[in-house]
C-alpha cells in the first residue's frame, strides 16, 4: 500500500531547508580542518625555509668545501662538517648492518609457529615497550652500564687487531664503539615490528604450497616468506636508518663529542646531531650558521632516506591481497 | 621395495636440510633473545637502581646546584611538573591541528592532490630528526624573543614538542577514520545530518578509541623527549610559581636526567636515576595504556 502524503504536509517537508546556522558551522568546520591540515604543510616548509635561511651566511662562506674539512675552530672562524657527517654516516649504517640480522631474525621468530604464540606475542611486545624508553634513559644506561661492561672486551679487540685502523686508538671509555651499540638498541624494535607486520601478511597459501612441494622451513622462509615480505621489510630499514641518522640524545652522551677525526671506532667522535645538542647553546654568530648549515645537511639526508622508504615500499610491495 | 619407500619417507634428523633447519632456527631465536635483553637490562637497572633512590623527598624537593654533598642533592619535583606542564602544552597544541587535519585528510578529501601531499608531508615530518625541531623553535621563538621579550621558556619548548607529536596524531587519526564503514556515514546522510553533524556524532566517536591510542602514544613520546628541549626550554632548579612563570626557562625530567648524568658527582648521578625511574615508569604506563585502549573495540580491518 502507497503512502499517501497530502499536499500540505509535502510542501511543509519542501519548505522545511537546513537552518543557515547549521550551514556555517558546516562550512566553518570544513575550513578550520583544511586550515589544520595545510598546517602540518606550513610547518614543514617553515621547518626547511628557516634552517636554509639561518644557514647561507656559511652556505655562501664555505660552500661545498664544508662537506670536506674537519676543521672547527671558533676563533679563526674555520668550519667543516666532515668529521660529523661522517660520524653520523658510520654510526648508522654500521648500527644498522649490526641491527638487521637481530631485527628480521627476531621478527621470523616470532611469526613462524616454533614456540607456543603467547610467548611469541610476548616477545613482541617486549620489543615494543623498548621502543617507549627515551633515547635520554638509554644514554644514561649507555654511560654508566653498558660502556663499563663492554670496555674489557674492546680492549681485547684493540690488544688483538690493533694494527687495523679501525681498532687503533684505546678504548677509553666514551667512543663511537659505544654509540654504535646504543644505536642498535633503538632501532631495534622499528626494524623488528615494521618486519613483524609484514611477515605477518604473507598469505599462508604461499606458505602451504612451499611445504606441499617438500621446502623445509627456511628453505621456505628465503624463498617464499622474506621475498613477499621484502617491501615492508626494507621500509623498515630506511626507516630506521633514518632514526639513527637523527638521532641525539644517547648517541651525544656517550659519542664522546670531539671534532678530531680518528678512523678509529674506539675513539671520541661526533654526529651531527651531537654537535648541534653540545653546541648550539653556546654559539653565535658564524658559529651558529655553520651548525645551522649541519643541521641542513643532516635534513637533507634523512629526508631522502626518509621518500626512499616510502618511494620503495611502493615500487616493491607485491599485491597479495 | 615398499619397505624401502617407506623408509625414505621418515624424518631423519642427520639429513644436511634438517640440521641446516635446526641451527637457523636456533639461531633466529638466539637473535630474539639478543633483541630482548637489552629492554630487560634497562628496565631492572632503572627500577632497582633507580627505584632504589626515589622517597618523598626526592619527589618534591628542588635539585640543588651539582656538588658532592649527597645530604642535600635535593630533588626532582620542579622537573616532574616541568614535564607535565610541557606536554600538556604540546597536547594543546598538537590535538587540535593534528585530529582536525587528520578529519581533513580521511572525510574531505579521501584521494585527492592536496590530501596525498598533506599525506607525504606528514611522514617526512614523522622523519625530521627531534633536534631540528629544537632548532627550529630555537630560530624562530627563542632567539627572536617574540613571546613577549622571553626567550628559553617553558612555552617554546612545550612548541618544539607539539612538532614532534602532530605527525602521529595526524596519521593515527586520518586511518582510524578510514577503517569507519561508509555504511554509517550514508546512514547519517540519509537521515538528513549535515557533514559537520554526522562527523561530530557518527564518525569520530567511532573512531575516538584509535584515536586516543594514538594521541597517548604521541604524548608519550613528547614527555620522553630531550633534544627539542635542551634550548628551547633549556632547565630551571625551581618550581614554577605564578603563570608569568611559563615564559621563563623550565625544567624537565629529561633534559634534567641529561644534565645530571654528566655532571661527575654522585649525588647528581643518583637524581638522573630517579628521574629515569619516574619517566620510565611514566611512559611504560602511557603505552600500555595505549595498547588497552586500542583492544577496546575499534573498528579494525577484520571485524568490518
Amino acid at each position: 500500500m502507497p503512502l499517501r502524503v497530502d499536499k500540505a504536509t509535502t510542501s511543509l517537508f519542501l519548505k522545511r531547508r537546513r537552518p543557515t546556522s547549521e550551514k556555517l558551522v558546516d562550512i566553518g568546520f570544513k575550513n578550520f580542518v583544511l586550515a589544520m591540515a595545510s598546517l602540518v604543510a606550513v610547518v614543514l616548509f617553515s621547518i626547511f625555509a628557516v634552517v636554509y635561511y639561518e644557514s647561507t651566511e656559511s652556505i655562501t662562506r664555505y660552500g661545498l668545501r664544508f662537506l670536506f674539512s674537519s676543521a672547527w675552530n671558533p676563533v679563526t672562524d674555520e668550519y667543516g662538517a666532515f668529521t660529523a657527517i661522517y660520524g653520523t654516516l658510520f654510526t648508522s649504517i654500521a648500527s644498522l648492518l649490526i641491527a638487521i640480522p637481530l631485527g628480521v631474525g627476531t621478527a621470523i621468530f616470532i611469526t613462524e609457529n616454533i614456540i607456543p604464540k603467547y610467548i611469541r606475542d610476548l616477545i613482541g611486545i617486549m620489543v615494543e615497550l623498548l621502543a617507549a624508553i627515551p633515547s635520554v634513559v638509554l644514554g644514561l644506561w649507555a654511560v654508566f652500564i653498558m660502556e663499563p661492561f663492554i670496555r674489557p672486551f674492546l680492549n681485547m679487540i684493540y690488544e688483538i687487531f690493533g694494527f687495523i685502523p679501525f681498532f687503533g686508538t684505546e678504548p677509553l671509555g666514551a667512543g663511537m664503539m659505544p654509540a654504535i651499540l646504543i644505536l642498535v638498541v633503538m632501532i631495534l624494535p622499528i626494524i623488528t615490528s615494521i618486519s613483524k607486520d609484514s611477515l605477518d601478511q604473507v598469505p599462508s597459501n604461499l606458505r602451504q604450497a612451499a611445504y606441499g612441494i617438500g621446502a623445509t622451513r627456511w628453505t621456505t622462509i628465503f624463498k617464499v616468506i622474506i621475498p613477499a615480505a621484502i617491501s615492508g621489510i626494507t621500509g623498515g630499514v630506511l626507516l630506521a636508518l633514518g632514526r639513527a641518522m637523527g638521532e641525539t640524545m644517547a648517541v651525544t652522551m656517550i659519542i664522546g663529542n670531539s671534532n678530531n677525526f680518528s678512523w678509529s671506532i674506539f675513539a671520541p667522535s661526533y654526529t651531527i646531531s651531537s654537535m648541534l645538542a653540545n653546541q648550539f647553546g653556546e654559539a653565535d654568530g658564524s658559529q651558529v650558521s655553520s651548525l645551522m648549515y649541519a643541521g641542513l645537511i643532516l635534513m637533507i639526508l634523512t629526508l631522502m632516506v626518509n621518500v626512499f622508504a616510502q618511494w620503495i615500499v611502493k615500487k616493491l610491495s607485491l599485491k597479495y591481497q | 621395495m615398499k619397505s624401502s619407500s617407506l623408509k625414505n619417507l621418515t624424518y631423519k634428523p642427520s639429513l644436511a636440510r634438517n640440521v641446516g633447519n635446526k641451527i637457523l632456527t636456533i639461531t633466529a631465536a638466539s637473535f630474539a633473545a639478543i633483541s630482548v635483553l637489552p629492554l630487560l637490562l634497562v628496565i631492572s637497572y632503572v627500577i632497582v637502581k633507580g627505584g632504589s633512590y626515589i622517597n618523598i623527598e626526592t619527589l618534591i624537593l628542588e635539585p640543588e646546584p651539582p656538588g658532592d654533598d649527597l645530604l642535600s642533592a635535593g630533588g626532582i619535583g620542579p622537573a616532574i611538573t616541568g614535564t607535565f606542564i610541557m606536554t600538556v602544552i604540546a597536547s594543546i597544541i598538537s590535538i587540535p591541528v593534528g585530529v582536525g587535519g587528520g578529519i581533513y585528510l580521511a572525510e574531505y578529501s579521501k584521494s585527492g592532490r592536496f590530501a596525498k601531499f598533506v599525506r607525504f608531508g606528514t611522514n617526512v615530518l614523522a622523519g625530521v630528526p627531534s633536534i631540528i625541531a629544537g632548532v627550529f623553535i630555537y630560530a624562530i621563538i627563542v632567539s627572536t624573543k617574540i613571546l613577549f621579550g622571553s626567550m628559553f621558556s617553558g612555552i617554546a619548548g612545550g612548541i618544539s614538542l607539539s612538532i614532534l607529536m602532530l605527525p602521529t596524531i595526524i596519521k593515527t587519526t586520518d586511518e582510524a577514520l578510514k577503517l569507519v564503514p561508509d555504511n554509517l556515514r550514508r546512514a547519517a546522510f540519509g537521515i538528513g545530518s549535515s557533514k559537520f553533524t554526522m562527523i561530530y556524532n557518527i564518525t569520530l566517536p567511532a573512531a575516538f578509541n584509535s584515536i586516543s591510542t594514538g594521541i597517548l602514544l604521541a604524548l608519550a613520546r613528547a614527555a620522553g623527549e630531550t633534544a627539542p628541549l635542551i634550548f628551547t626550554a633549556l632547565f630551571s632548579r625551581y618550581y614554577i610559581t605564578s603563570f608569568d612563570d611559563l615564559f621563563y626557562e623550565m625544567g624537565s625530567l629529561s633534559v634534567l636526567i641529561y644534565n645530571f648524568a654528566l655532571e661527575p658527582y654522585e649525588a647528581q648521578n643518583q637524581l638522573a636515576w630517579a628521574a629515569s625511574f619516574i619517566l620510565v615508569v611514566l611512559l611504560l604506563s602511557l603505552n600500555i595504556l595505549s595498547r588497552w585502549i586500542g583492544t577496546l573495540g575499534a573498528f579494525s580491518k577484520n571485524k568490518v
